[in-house]
């Protein structure tokens, strides 16, 4: 059930309540990676504060509408370095919380969703028969993985990540990131490097949080074009009378401009035959596909030349008929549109990585990105476990802040978390709490003057 | 854009103003007294309207032809010889089918798309005040966009709308609803939306109208029950059965039975699956002998096909077995998949015996990796789909009709036209059922056999 996920590409495990809570993982330890080093950075750089402060969502305030058992309910799952993964994990308190991570020193942190009870106490809870034990909240949370991209990306294959492919990532973060805020109205949306292979999405608004798994899978599908199995190679498949103005927007505004000026010619699609048959496939015309194999052929083109060529001829041959009306469309959707791992966000009790944890296999950092300039985000340039005690010990960095994260090069990230995603974050669920409890108020008034 | 808005009261439902609309938006049950043999008649004339509305659509008729389809069908199956009746038998037939098809969200999705193709049609055949009055009728149900929400929405999306080819300017958006209202349009991006609010289309708000909310559906069933309490007691025995037809019905033939005197025997199972299986069914039954197994999906359509074609269950537990226990082993087939099966047939779990699968309902799974179940036509890349056909014996230029159909996304009439292809007969109903394609082939090659006789005179049809 649990799979190691620098094996099998996943961060998030669905478990339910039955499982059991210890069970064996295997990873060896890579270089520049080791339990003593992470000790040191959850002694001295995590920032518990900022994190904890993010999954109280304001309910560790001192209005008297705050739920204080709101943090204790969230499920914390830790992978240890004994390789041993411990599940159900709950903290009242934010200095529990931080003072069971700096005693187990754990891999990975995974946080799973609030249940209606704290979940290190459900089985006192299951006992009475029906079951109270089920999740309320969490997060919408999407995962994004360049190893889906393997037939569309030539520089790197699997885990490996490169300049060349990472425009992917930034072509995903973009497209989801703005339907999210302009589509579905959400404004709390953090973005996560994954430490290794991909990003995660953190939307954080309460109607996120509150979201059914039927209203969550309501929103993958509609991000979803991807359809198909090896019986089809055709991947993308644009149907219906109109497309979508989201799918209209994403290709004008997204797509559209990365690949033509970006993956065409880095990824050259077009180089070779191998790779322009894949293109060709995708075009149901035996007498526009055979003319551009003879054209392609015979003569050498910049790859580049070759997508003008193609694009001219099918526009040309619109009369031809329906199905090659999207044809460009559809190919370049299938080189770029985002691909997600839809399991994880249709299901509240799947677990994902924390941010701020450090991937065992990279040593890289967990670290947010913002969305508005995810264009100069470079993952091989994110600050490693090793780099950051290197920084710490030189003291070269160090700031003005009594935070020791302030003083490396983590400070930035943690800086960017807190202004621009936590803050916004407590100030509007501050009202919302307030809110709900003057409407509470009002109503118990209303009930007494009857 | 063309919307049709109004803010006034309705003049409609106060019977003044321009008109009277005939076009009622079964918002409630009505209050009428029904006698059960029109409550039963009604609902089968609209049925049969539904269904042929569904048969052009998945022809892949035009607009206006359609438009044409459902007018006429409209005309000569819900008039009645009283002029005052036809509004009172429009209402009464919706609500029944209403009943009998929020039973499963199969049925229910079918009933809505079919009633909302109708009511769309029916729309733009009324008269501008009219529609006005309608939209009138909307607005007080749901907060109406107002105009600058509207102005706003059209500037933000307009820039995208009319690309490619189409134009959502022919749709009317009157109503916004928080997107977590209506899920089922968002996963099929038949909302446009915006900050949250999903803005709906003329054409989709009589599906939230209908029956979007099981709150409506209870209250709907509750006033239905209120009303059908006026029927007298001893008749009210009768409903139940009435309605469990009705149920049924919606494909045409209830293939859950075997057709009549029809047995296959499992030593001409392979002759039979070549002869008269179509090409979903034979792509499952060849990967099935080659892999010794399917996937869950695979299994049920399958599965429940050849329980349909009158494989017996005693029959079709040997015929898995057979397959499986090659790759799994008797022992794990007995235990983890003999139960499925066993189920198919109703004799395990919740003992209901399953309807083998229509086309539509083949046509629209999302088969995954390692699956093999879905419509051939639809699911297969073009090559995949070619070299199936060739195997089926569909000649070459039968081929390029059959590829233009699935270019089109045509996929019940392509497996039409390979059903004439291969049967070298023609198929004027056209497929909706792989049973339904199974027993016409049967009866081909029947007739055939005794046209062969010396007794029979010209080759069949
Ligand atoms: S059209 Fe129907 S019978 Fe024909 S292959 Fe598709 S699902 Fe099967
Ligand atoms: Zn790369």
């Amino acid at each position: 059930m649990v799979r190691e996920e620098a094996e099998n590409g996943r961060d998030d495990m669905l478990i339910d309540g039955d499982e059991p809570e210890q069970m064996k993982l295997d990873y060896a330890l890579p270089d520049g990676f080791n339990a003593d080093y992470l000790k040191v950075y959850y002694g001295k750089i995590f920032p518990y504060v900022d994190m904890s402060k993010w999954l109280s969502y304001g309910n560790d305030g001192k209005h008297p509408g705050c739920d204080h058992s709101y943090l204790g309910r969230r499920e914390f799952s830790f992978t240890l370095d004994n390789d041993i993964y411990v599940r159900f994990q709950s903290f009242n308190t934010a200095s529990e919380l931080e003072k069971a991570i700096k005693e187990k020193c754990p891999f990975k942190i995974d946080i799973g969703p609030v249940y209606s009870v704290d979940p290190s106490k459900r089985h006192a809870y299951s006992q009475g028969g029906d079951n109270i034990f089920t999740p309320v909240e969490k997060e919408l949370v999407f995962d994004v993985d360049i190893s889906d991209y393997d037939d569309v990306r030539y520089c790197c294959s699997g885990a490996d990540v490169c300049l060349n492919c990472w425009p992917l990532m930034t072509i995903a973060i973009k497209v989801i990131d703005t339907s999210l805020r302009d589509d579905f109205g959400f404004s709390h949306v953090l973005w996560v490097y994954s430490g290794r292979r991909g990003v995660h999405c953190w939307v954080c608004d309460g109607k996120a949080r509150r979201l059914t798994n039927e209203q969550r899978a309501a929103i993958v599908d509609y991000f979803r074009v991807y359809k198909g199995n090896e019986n089809s190679t055709k991947k993308v498949s644009l149907v219906g009378p109109a497309l979508h103005p989201f799918l209209v927007r994403s290709y004008t505004e997204v797509l559209k401009d990365y690949f033509e000026n970006r993956l065409l010619s880095s990824q050259n699609l077009f180089l070779n035959e191998e790779r322009f048959e894949k293109i060709l496939e995708m075009i149901p015309d035996e007498s526009v596909t055979s003319e551009l194999r003879g054209k392609w052929l015979s003569n050498k083109q910049s790859d580049v030349a070759r997508w003008d060529q193609l694009k001219r001829l099918l526009q040309s041959s619109k009369q031809k008929g329906q199905g090659l009306r999207r044809c460009i469309e559809e190919i370049v959707f299938s080189f770029t549109y985002p691909r997600l791992d839809t399991e994880v966000s249709k299901h509240m009790n799947h677990l994902l990585k924390a941010p701020f944890c450090v991937h065992p296999k990279t040593g890289r950092v967990c670290v947010p990105i913002n969305p508005k300039n995810c264009d100069e985000f470079d993952p091989s340039a994110v600050p490693t476990l090793s780099q950051l005690l290197r920084e710490l010990n030189s003291g070269s960095f160090r700031g003005e802040g009594d935070n020791e994260w302030d003083g490396t090069s983590l400070g930035d990230c943690v800086r960017y978390f807190r202004e621009s995603f936590l803050q916004p974050l407590l100030k509007s669920c501050k009202e919302e709490i307030e809110a709900s409890y003057n409407a509470k108020v009002q109503q118990s008034r209303n009930s007494i003057s009857w | 854009m063309e919307a049709v808005r109004s803010q006034r009261k309705s003049s409609f439902s106060n019977g003044g103003g321009g008109g009277v609309s005939t076009l009622p938006i079964y918002r409630s049950a009505p209050p009428l007294e029904v006698r059960l043999e029109d409550f039963e008649l009604y609902a089968v004339d609209r049925l049969r309207v539904l269904k042929r509305i569904s048969d052009g659509l998945s022809r892949g008729k035009k607009p206006d032809e359609m438009e044409k389809l459902v007018l006429d069908l409209w005309k000569t199956n819900m008039r009645h010889e009283h002029s005052s009746e036809v509004v009172n038998k429009d209402i009464i037939s919706h609500f029944v089918l209403r009943l009998v098809y929020c039973r499963t969200e199969e049925l229910r999705k079918w009933f809505l798309s079919m009633e909302t193709t109708l009511f769309r049609y029916r729309f733009r055949d009324e008269s501008p005040e009219i529609q006005r009055a309608l939209m009138a009728e909307f607005d007080l149900q749901y907060k109406a966009v107002s105009n600058a929400e509207y102005e706003n929405l059209h500037r933000i999306w307009s820039i995208y709308i009319g690309c490619f080819g189409y134009s959502y300017d022919q749709e009317i958006w009157i109503d916004w609803v928080p997107f977590e209202e209506v899920p089922e349009l968002v996963a099929g991006r038949r909302v446009l939306i915006q900050k949250g609010n999903a803005y709906i289309a003329m054409n989709q708000a009589i599906l939230c109208l209908l029956m979007k909310h099981p709150n409506d559906v209870l209250i709907s069933i509750y006033q239905l029950l209120k009303w059908t309490s006026m029927i007298r007691e001893q008749e009210k025995d009768r409903l139940t059965p009435i309605v469990e037809a009705l149920s049924t019905s919606y494909l045409g033939p209830d293939y859950s039975q075997p057709r009549e005197h029809a047995e296959l025997s499992l030593k001409d199972i392979d002759q039979i699956a070549k002869s008269s299986f179509p090409l979903c069914m034979r792509h499952l039954f060849d990967k099935l002998r080659e892999d010794h197994h399917l996937k869950h999906g695979g299994r049920m359509q399958l599965g429940l096909f050849l329980k349909g074609v009158g494989l017996k269950l005693d029959d079709a537990l040997a015929f898995w077995r057979a397959e499986f226990s090659q790759k799994v082993g008797a022992e794990r087939f007995d235990k983890e998949y003999a139960y499925g099966i066993r189920h198919n047939y109703g004799k395990e779990g919740k003992r209901t015996d399953y309807t083998p699968y229509s086309c539509q309902k083949i046509i629209s799974a999302a088969p995954g990796v390692g699956d093999h179940h879905g419509c051939p036509y639809r699911h297969f890349s073009e090559e995949n789909l070619r070299a199936a056909l060739t195997r089926m014996g569909v000649g070459n230029r039968a081929m390029e009709d059959v590829m233009d159909k699935v270019r089109n996304r045509h996929y019940q009439l392509a497996c039409t036209l390979t059903f004439e292809a291969v049967h070298n007969s023609t198929c004027d109903a056209g497929v909706n059922h792989p049973n339904q394609y199974f027993n016409d082939s049967q009866k081909i090659f029947e007739s055939k056999k005794s046209s062969s006789n010396p007794k029979g005179a010209a080759a069949s049809t």
